[in-house]
């Protein structure tokens, strides 16, 4: 795992320092709220429905179990004992007091964490993939270079100022797990024929009021000019990109006006201006910052695990956990276990101050201090014994996070929507909690398969409903929340835009019309299809008939 | 329709409506508005006094004779998450 260097411990420390002035300023009334706001959105301090909302950054997904018990700490704290994981693998607290911030990021530095590049139109935390590191068939880590990249972005001067925000995922297996298609710039990590390291660069992606899948600027990129290349696409962006309308700011649009040949070649040209100016990182240094994510010391394993293998047999429930929940390991003898915080009737995202400081315990004693976030809102112990898991299942049904439901109906993602954030038009959470509910059955969501619901209670999307294969967004129609149903969209390798397939529904309205869909999908499914599949296979009118008639 | 002035709590950040004399954490205990420019000038200044941020005037209808929000977004801050009705005003108040 990363740890800061003197460089990082000092800018952080030194951020902390600045912010309590800043916060002391404003309480003074030496600065203004105007002044002020951009300066606490800068230190990822927002001002939502019910107090201040401080949105804290866990670079590419990645925490220590100390940072864990740190975060456990604050939502105990400063909070009312609980916080929320989004979509950009951060954490959000909810009841956060402006005079408290220095203090809480006084307590973030001490474990290294802050709340830097959670806001404003900078490069926001970069995400990737939550196996990183555990899983097989990864190129590399993908965390080294997002590492390479947060090092580079932090604090950019020609970047902190950018027509609007801008997000960066990395990934390097073939399955997709970090949406690298709906972002700013995606990054494929992948390896040519000769064993070398390149990357598959994509630019152009985003969701919001108008939901665009990236396009490919470089089909391979040698690893040596990795920053010298994201330089030249953020440099065209910062040139090019409007700031006269905010609707039309980001890099898609910009990549979808002047379409994605002329962008290449103004990124192509601007990169022979970069590359004498020696921005790329040296060999040596990507191998220090890969040092950081040397593997743990596993144990040699030779599987059958026969403690496993009895455990599965005794214990259904934990069979079922293991089917849904746990996916293969790299090593042998070991798993990955995600970590659902999606109990049925939950609150998607949602964690407690007791239940982060158990799964810290956890990630100490079965996963070498390891936990990550996931985009889809859940936590994961990368590396677990197999011996171990059972150990661990016990302890994640004690604390209630043991539900079987990765990649199931229930599995919902939701933004906060109108319960607490000041741009929802309407509730996004109650119609996860609804749908969760009707489909309550586990057997019954174990027969209906991997189905990605995805819910925003705003055009924005944070509740990313595009990239649902039911995509269900709030909006406010004269003043009664509405719900607009999207079938076909996919985050995933297959990335997809769903299609709006009719009028919205009432609260109650919506979860009806999501039953009616997926009984026809079972209904047409033909063997082995994901609800995705079939709908790709026959189209929307089928599942238009079953819902409007 | 009648309207009340509400606004966010500087230091806290906490949902805060204007009784007349000061603020209160209670849409119920909010002074209905009789002058809209009056109502709006008293907001500036508050924020110029540092107590508030953001203010602005909500439509109310009287429940029981005390003025409650309309608007689903302003009674979601009088109340609370209605995720989590063990929080906020509606648990407090």
């Amino acid at each position: 795992m990363y740890q800061y260097d003197s460089f990082d411990a000092a800018i952080v420390q030194t951020r902390v320092e600045q912010f309590r002035d800043q916060v002391a300023r404003r309480l003074s009334g030496e600065l203004s709220e105007e002044q002020f706001r951009p300066l606490r959105l800068m230190n990822g301090f927002y001002l939502q429905l019910h107090a201040y909302m401080l949105r804290v950054a866990v670079p590419y997904g990645t925490l220590s179990s100390t940072q864990l018990r740190a975060l456990a700490h604050i939502a105990r704290k400063y909070d009312k004992g609980y916080g929320h994981f989004t979509t950009r693998q951060n954490i959000q607290y909810n009841w956060i007091r402006l005079e408290d911030g220095p203090d809480i990021l006084a307590d973030l530095a001490a474990v290294e964490m802050h709340a830097i590049q959670t806001s404003g139109n900078c490069i926001r935390n970069i995400t990737t993939d939550q196996f990183a590191g555990a899983v097989a068939g990864e190129v590399v880590d993908p965390r080294i270079w997002s590492e390479v990249l947060r090092q580079w972005s932090t604090f950019h001067p020609e970047f902190s100022f950018l027509p609007r925000k801008f997000k960066i995922a990395v990934t390097a297996t073939e399955q997709d797990r970090a949406a690298v298609q709906w972002h700013d710039i995606g990054i494929e990590i992948l390896k040519n024929a000769a064993g070398e390291i390149g990357f598959k660069v994509l630019a152009g992606g985003g969701m919001g009021r108008t939901p665009i899948i990236a396009k490919v600027v470089r089909e391979w990129l040698p690893a040596e000019h990795f920053l010298s290349y994201i330089e030249a696409i953020m440099r065209v962006y910062n040139r090019y990109g409007r700031r006269d309308n905010i609707y039309k700011a980001r890099i898609k649009i910009l990549v979808h006006e002047i379409g994605i040949e002329k962008f290449r070649e103004e990124v192509e040209a601007e990169w022979q201006q970069v590359l004498p100016t020696h921005i790329d990182v040296p060999a040596a240094e990507v191998a220090r910052i890969a040092a950081y994510f040397t593997p743990p010391a596993f144990e040699t394993i030779v599987p059958p695990v026969a403690a496993h293998e009895a455990a599965l047999k005794a214990d259904p429930a934990f069979a079922h956990w293991v089917a849904r929940n746990v996916v293969a390991h790299k090593v042998p003898g070991y798993a990955i276990a995600t970590i659902s915080l999606k109990p049925v009737g939950g609150i998607p995202g949602d964690a407690s101050a007791d239940q982060m400081d158990a799964i810290a315990d956890l990630a100490d004693q079965y996963s070498f201090g390891d936990v990550r976030v996931t985009h889809e809102q859940n936590l994961v112990l990368p590396h677990v014994r197999l011996a171990d898991l059972h150990a661990v299942w016990r302890k994640l049904v004690e604390i209630e996070v043991a539900t079987p439901n990765a990649g199931l109906v229930s599995d919902i993602i939701a933004c906060p929507g109108l319960d607490y954030c000041t741009l929802a038009n309407a509730r996004s959470i109650p119609i996860a909690q609804d749908i969760a509910n009707r489909f309550a059955d586990l057997e019954r969501q174990r027969d209906i398969g991997e189905l990605k619901i995805k819910i925003s209670g705003c055009i924005n999307a944070c509740g990313h409903h595009h990239a649902g294969h039911i995509g269900i967004l709030g909006v406010d129609r004269k003043g009664v929340e509405n719900y607009q149903i999207s079938l076909g969209g996919s985050g995933a390798e297959d990335a997809s835009l769903g299609e709006l397939i009719g009028p919205g529904f009432n609260d109650a309205g919506v979860v009806d019309a999501v039953e009616k869909l997926i009984e026809k999908y079972r209904a047409i499914r033909q063997e082995g299809e994901r609800f995705l599949d079939t709908y790709r296979r026959v189209g929307a009118q089928p599942f238009k008939e079953a819902v409007y008639g | 329709m009648s309207q009340i002035i509400t606004a966010n709590d500087l230091p806290t950040g906490d949902v805060v409506y204007w009784t007349g004399a000061g603020w209160t954490r209670d849409a119920r205990e909010a002074a209905l508005v009789t002058d809209t420019a009056a109502a709006e000038a008293l907001g500036k200044a508050e924020v110029k006094a540092r107590r508030v941020i953001d203010p602005y005037l909500i439509d109310i209808e009287l429940v029981d004779g005390k003025p409650w929000p309309t608007r689903y977004r302003e009674i979601v801050r009088a109340s609370g998450p209605s995720v989590r009705t063990d929080l906020g005003k509606q648990a407090e108040l």
